[in-house]
């Protein structure tokens, strides 16, 4: 049995972070959704606005429950009080929607002025009677999805600390079991609680949308793992509580401060697994949980099998394929490690950044999968530099670039598949019934591609304008 | 601090990215922090670039907070340089870099003696001006160093053209609807016998700069982009400038005659007024649509209007002066320029709004109950939670007000386009006025018969005479609700006064 020379390892790189992603205060356009009590205001500049309006599009005329805090030249030079201003906003912002929590969101301007948010906070909340949450989501630190990363750290410290005492009131508090349990007689739950496994209490982290997070959690259920909470939850008042020696797993790579929060300063256990993106991570994550509490996995085979064969139709189109991420969104390496499983050739992945240590499993897990499939491991090159790689792009010509939107356009009309990589992030593509999902997004220049193969089309920009 | 939720100018180093990226082989360097440079997004969606957008960010981090941007912006610029040889290079400022205070002259000083290219640091401070007066400001700065560049040099033209020639001033990268308005003036000044001697800065390479002297006036479409720039032209070599924005066939006409004047004064001989008379009575429709029954029916109808300084202005004279409709507030969001707006409109409409507060606006509009606005995508939005058409004139816009095919706003076929746009907007509203009045667009349940004669039903004479008095575009629909409240009451004959019960049910 002989292997074909390919690296041992994967080869990681850095370049000089020239390279278009979202401000991380993108966070609130999903994040406000989905903690339905909130309200985020975002401490900045008009340039953050700016970037709000119009990143959000439709969103920003359905009354969201987000705002600007606009800071004006007296806010900057410190001609104007801080605390007083950011009272009377949030005094306002209580007035007229009564949040049961007000995030409030850093900007780039206030870590150069150096505005004490975290210490501004405690005073005015015990004022206001309305809890305020910090999270610093800066250009200078982060990039995209990030933003939720650090809005999910600063949550995780407001997670109560101690289970109510009567096995009641703890049904109660678990917002998926109460839906779940809906309409059911009170035996019939404690009948249900018998279908699960006898394990420490399992926490998840990542914000999913309510149907992701219903599927997961009955996957999870179908192997007698109970999920005893989400951060975050539905609503503020419903985050889950967290105790010493719990469990925790993520689902999405971009957890890695929330990972570390939860670890350090609740004293949890972080599971590390491959993340649940494609049939093949969805049961990697699975089994990993199982087997740190002791659980064999049941009918995963089949599933997977299953999942596999439903998408085939789509996986033909991709198979042979090359694919090159730029690198804007973390969500990068999962990804990359499902289109290898498909029969993909990576040829980069651009990331912002890469937490080796919270994405071991994925990264093992795509190391993996390369060796499986026969093809070269891909160079991993963290804070990419556009420029660079759209020369790596003329000269390895791959068959799909997934980027975001500032190239897409002037690579399709060099003759080059984009597809826009900010929809992964949007798209539900957790779970093994989302695969198809993720699947769709990536054949779609494909098979757009298809319909419009003869009209001779390709190439729409004079030679000389060649950038 | 102040709280708000959406604006209507973006932030200062937009008006300079466009204006940058408006030009041939400039590029533009943002000294800003990761995800400020969305300008590129914007610019690539919306106006469908295939182009890659010359914007590139000098990173703001951590590093430079703690010892300041050193080498790496000065690094940017020459590497910028080296890849891509433009002929310009702008520094661009953001709110970052303005609290940093770091000193970007000197960086630029500093990268000149390396660079290729010309670098430039567009003189914008953040807080104080927004995207309009930016990028005002920064076409003026780029014109300025290259005519005073070619004075150096002994390379400025001292004579004009020989035929009278133009300048058209103000063209640029997410203008509203600018490509189209700018293929449009070109062929008025050809039909007008007019060279056009440079547009600027769209698609304009900075090295044409230096001809602008050669000019015999300058033309400033709008409002807010490029007087900067002819002021300080007309300062320097005495060249006229036009600042009548040519929309609305009036104000067409009248730009057309400051040309004639203008050019005339300086040895042209012409008279346009055929021209003008030719083009208002038989090639543009705006002034037979005023003319027409169509338009007589918009007599006196209330609408609004919001928007930026040019657009608001034109289309309020419009609306009220060419085709008698009741504006009852114009508005602008222009706020540093509202004394010439409120001079512009005031006999124009009722009352005058200087706002950019889109919530203030919001509440205008509904304490007032137009049939239709004029304004931005913000106003098309509370125009649908009100159930008021809207037709969008101004930015800020979405993509799909980058419409491919042919929409000017300005010269004779922008009055056609206009014409359509508001006459479409007030027929809508009327249409689902009447709809509501007769019943809606749904009907709860399944009609048994068509409308076809073979109805069981049958009208009366007086029935059908009063059937036939309302608007073809909804009688259909009232026949058919009519036919449906009677069968359900079991009425065999439909005469008027069932028709009127039924109009009244619907009410009810």
């Amino acid at each position: 049995m002989t292997v074909a020379q390919q690296p041992e390892a994967l080869n990681f790189e850095c370049e000089t972070g020239n390279y278009h992603t979202f401000c991380p205060i993108s966070c609130v356009a999903w994040l406000y959704q989905k903690i339905e009590d909130s309200f985020f205001l975002v401490i900045g500049t008009k340039t953050c606005g700016y970037f709000l309006q119009n990143a959000m599009g439709v969103m920003i005329f359905a009354e969201p429950r987000y705002a600007m805090a606009e800071l004006e030249e007296g806010d900057i030079s410190a001609q104007l009080n801080d605390y007083e201003e950011l009272k009377r906003l949030c005094d306002q912002i209580k007035r007229d929607r009564n949040p049961s929590v007000i995030v409030w969101i850093g900007t780039c301007t206030t870590e150069i002025i150096k505005m004490d948010l975290e210490g501004l906070a405690p005073k005015l909340e015990s004022e206001i009677g309305i809890p305020i949450v910090v999270a610093r989501a800066n250009g200078l630190d982060y990039a995209f999805t990030q933003g939720e990363d650090t809005v999910l750290a600063a949550m995780a410290n407001r997670c109560p600390s101690q289970a109510p005492t009567t096995e009641n009131e703890k049904n109660e508090r678990n917002a998926i079991q109460k839906l779940l349990n809906f309409g059911k007689k009170k035996e019939d739950v404690v009948q249900e609680e018998s279908e699960y496994v006898d394990h420490p209490p399992l926490v998840l982290f990542g914000s999913l949308p309510d149907p992701v997070v219903t599927q997961l959690t009955l996957e999870l259920k179908k192997q007698g793992i109970k999920v005893s909470g989400w951060l975050p939850a539905k609503r503020f008042t419903e985050l889950p509580v967290l105790e010493e020696g719990y469990y925790v797993a993520g689902v999405n790579p971009f957890l890695s401060r929330t990972a570390t929060t939860l670890m350090r300063r609740r004293k949890c256990k972080l599971i590390g697994a491959p993340f649940p993106i494609g049939p093949d991570g969805t049961r990697a994550w699975i089994e990993k949980i199982c087997s740190v509490f002791g659980i064999t996995p049941k009918g995963l085979d089949e599933r997977e099998a299953q999942i596999w064969a439903g998408v085939e139709d789509y996986v033909k189109l991709i198979r042979g394929k090359s694919v090159f991420f730029m690198g804007d969104n973390l969500l990068e390496v999962s990804l990359a490690r499902f289109l290898v499983r498909c029969g993909m050739t990576v040829q980069e992945v651009g990331i912002p950044y890469m937490d080796k240590r919270y994405q071991a499993a994925e990264l093992a897990f795509l190391e993996k999968a390369c060796q499986e499939m026969g093809v070269p491991l891909p160079k991993i090159v963290e804070k990419p530099d556009n420029y660079n790689q759209v020369q790596r792009i003329y000269d390895l010509k791959p068959d799909l670039v997934i980027t975001g939107m500032a190239h897409a356009n002037p690579l399709e009309a060099r003759g080059i598949n984009t597809k826009w990589s900010v929809e992964f992030t949007f798209a539900q593509i957790h779970g093994f019934g989302n695969a198809r999902d993720i699947l769709e997004l990536v054949t779609r220049p494909l098979r757009r591609n298809n319909n419009l193969k003869d009209l001779g089309w390709d190439k729409l920009v004079r030679e000389e304008a060649k950038i | 601090m102040k709280l708000a939720y959406w604006m209507y100018a973006g932030p200062a180093h937009i008006g300079t990215l466009r204006i940058a990226s408006s030009f041939k082989n400039v590029h533009a360097i943002m000294h800003a922090p990761i995800g400020d440079d969305y300008f590129n997004v914007m610019r690539s969606m919306l106006s469908r670039e295939r182009n890659f957008t010359p914007v590139t960010t000098s990173v703001v981090d951590r590093n430079v907070l703690a010892r300041g941007s050193q080498e790496k912006v000065v690094d940017n610029i020459t590497r910028k340089d080296a890849e891509e040889h433009p002929d310009l290079i702008v520094l661009t400022p953001t709110c970052t870099s303005s609290i940093l205070q770091e000193d970007l002259h000197n960086f630029v000083e500093r990268a000149r003696i390396e660079a290729k290219g010309d670098v430039l640091l567009a003189d914008v401070n953040h807080y104080r001006a927004n995207e309009l007066q930016a990028a005002d400001r920064t076409l003026h700065q780029i014109v300025q160093y290259y005519i005073e560049k070619a004075r150096k040099k002994g390379e400025l033209p001292t004579t004009k053209t020989e035929k009278p020639s133009v300048n058209i001033i103000g063209m640029s990268t997410l203008g509203f609807h600018n490509n189209h308005d700018c293929t449009e003036l070109k062929k008025l000044m050809g039909d007008l016998g007019i060279e056009v001697n440079s547009v600027i800065p769209e698609g304009a390479s900075v090295h044409e700069l230096k001809n602008l002297p050669k000019a015999w006036f300058n033309l400033v479409p709008y409002r807010e982009l490029g007087l900067m720039t002819t002021d300080y032209l007309k300062a320097e070599f005495g060249t006229p400038c036009i600042d009548i924005t040519p929309m609305g066939v009036v104000e067409t006409a009248r730009c057309i005659r400051k040309i004639q004047q203008v050019i005339n004064e300086q040895g042209a001989n012409v008279n346009y007024e055929e021209y003008i008379n030719e083009q208002t009575l038989h090639v543009s429709q705006a002034a037979w649509f005023s003319r027409s029954i169509d338009c007589q029916n918009l007599t006196g109808k209330k609408a609004v209007v919001f928007g930026d300084n040019t657009h608001a202005a034109a289309l309020t004279k419009i609306l009220s002066r060419e085709m008698g409709i009741h504006v009852v507030w114009a508005g602008t969001y222009c706020k540093y320029d509202a004394d010439w707006f409120r001079e512009q409109v005031s006999e124009y409409c009722d009352e005058v709004l200087i706002t950019d507060d889109h919530g203030a606006i919001g509440d205008a509009i509904a304490r007032v109950e137009p049939s239709a606005i004029f304004g931005t995508q913000m106003e098309r939005h509370v125009g649908k939670r009100l159930d008021i058409p809207c037709g969008v004139i101004a930015a800020p816009i979405h993509v799909q007000n980058f419409p491919i095919g042919y929409k000017p706003f300005l010269g004779y076929e922008g009055t056609n386009q206009i014409t359509d746009l508001i006459y479409n907007s007030f027929t809508l509203g009327m249409e689902d006025h009447l709809l509501e009045i007769f019943g809606g667009h749904d009907t709860k349940e399944v009609i048994t018969k068509g409308i076809s004669a073979e109805s069981d039903l049958s009208w009366t004479k007086d029935g059908l005479a009063e059937l036939n008095k309302i608007p073809g575009f909804v009688r259909g629909k009232v026949k058919r609700n009519t036919e449906k409240f009677a069968r359900d009451r079991g009425f065999k004959d439909i005469n008027a006064e069932v028709l009127y019960a039924a109009k009244e049910a619907v009410g009810a």
